[in-house]
């Protein structure tokens, strides 16, 4: 019993290894700012997860104490990453990016990144 | 009475959300915490009230533990064709693309709820809204085909997000 449980843990960590050692990679290997943004979402997804996972799963069958404190790294990460995947996204959008490289924006014709307001010359 | 509890209790679901939080963060159950917790809980909504005036409505928070499950299953998912992006194919061989997701969404929870899941789903990343928040700029690692991405994050999860929140 104490191996498989061994065994399993192990697994979580070798997982989020890969998948940590995958989005270092693709830091690397991606060849446009955009592109190299989607790299860190993996390492903090599944990378992170499996760590915690796995440390869930140690404190609970080989420590027999319940700890929950992992989820709460879970939450923050969730809460934290698309914000400065945003940010990012928006630093990019008004150094590299004009209205014509993007999509139209539909029926709000622009982008709010892009919409300055016209009287403000401090703006231009 | 309900004036009352309403200008106590701004945020119900964040005096619920708070107190689970603070035990988390304690890591131990007692009595002591969960009242340190629920007065934490009553304090920072009604603190922080003018900041958030709006009660977000939540119509079916039941369909909130199907979300969720979705979104895992799809991180994992996108996780694993990700990383074949990244290892086997080669840039020239990828097509990145920024797609206009147009959202009939509403509420800034809703839509916040929406890009945050785009973000954390690997392959797409939530860039901008537009100036007036009817669409949603997402760029994509690799899509050759741009509309069927457009139609799976409005099938998956916005779908799911108009029934919880509108």
């Amino acid at each position: 019993m104490d191996q498989i449980i061994e065994i399993l843990i192990a697994a979580c960590l070798v997982i989020s290894g890969v998948f940590g050692i995958v989005g270092s990679y693709g830091l690397i290997k991606l060849n446009d700012p955009m592109s190299r943004l989607h790299a860190p979402t993996k390492a903090t997804t599944l990378g992170v997860g499996g760590v915690l996972i796995a440390s869930i799963l140690h404190s609970m069958l080989s420590e027999n104490h319940l700890s929950l404190h992992e989820l709460l790294i879970t939450l923050f990460l969730f809460l934290t990453a698309p914000i400065t995947a945003n940010f990012i996204a928006k630093a990019h959008i008004h150094r590299h990016e004009t209205p014509e490289t993007l999509p139209p924006a539909g029926e709000d014709q622009k982008w709010a990144t892009h919409d300055i307001p016209q009287d403000n010359p401090a703006a231009d | 009475m309900t004036r009352l509890l309403s200008r106590f209790f701004p945020h119900p679901h964040l005096t619920l959300l708070l107190t689970v939080v603070w035990l988390l963060l304690v890591n131990s159950f007692s009595l002591n915490s969960l009242l340190f917790g629920f007065f934490l809980g009553i304090v920072i909504p009604f603190v922080t009230r003018p900041y958030w005036p709006d009660r977000p409505v939540l119509r079916r928070p039941m369909k909130i533990a199907e979300y969720v499950l979705v979104v895992l299953y799809d991180i994992v998912m996108a996780n694993i064709v990700v990383a074949g992006i990244v290892l086997f194919k080669r840039n020239a061989d990828r097509k990145p693309a920024w797609i206009c997701v147009p959202i009939e969404l509403r509420s800034p929870e809703a839509i916040t709820v929406l890009a945050g899941t785009i973000t954390m789903t690997p392959g797409t990343v939530t860039a901008d809204l537009s100036a007036e928040g009817h669409n949603l700029l997402v760029h994509c690692l690799d899509a050759p085909d741009p509309d069927a991405v457009r139609d799976e994050i409005k099938a998956r999860y916005e779908r799911r997000l108009m029934e919880i929140f509108e």
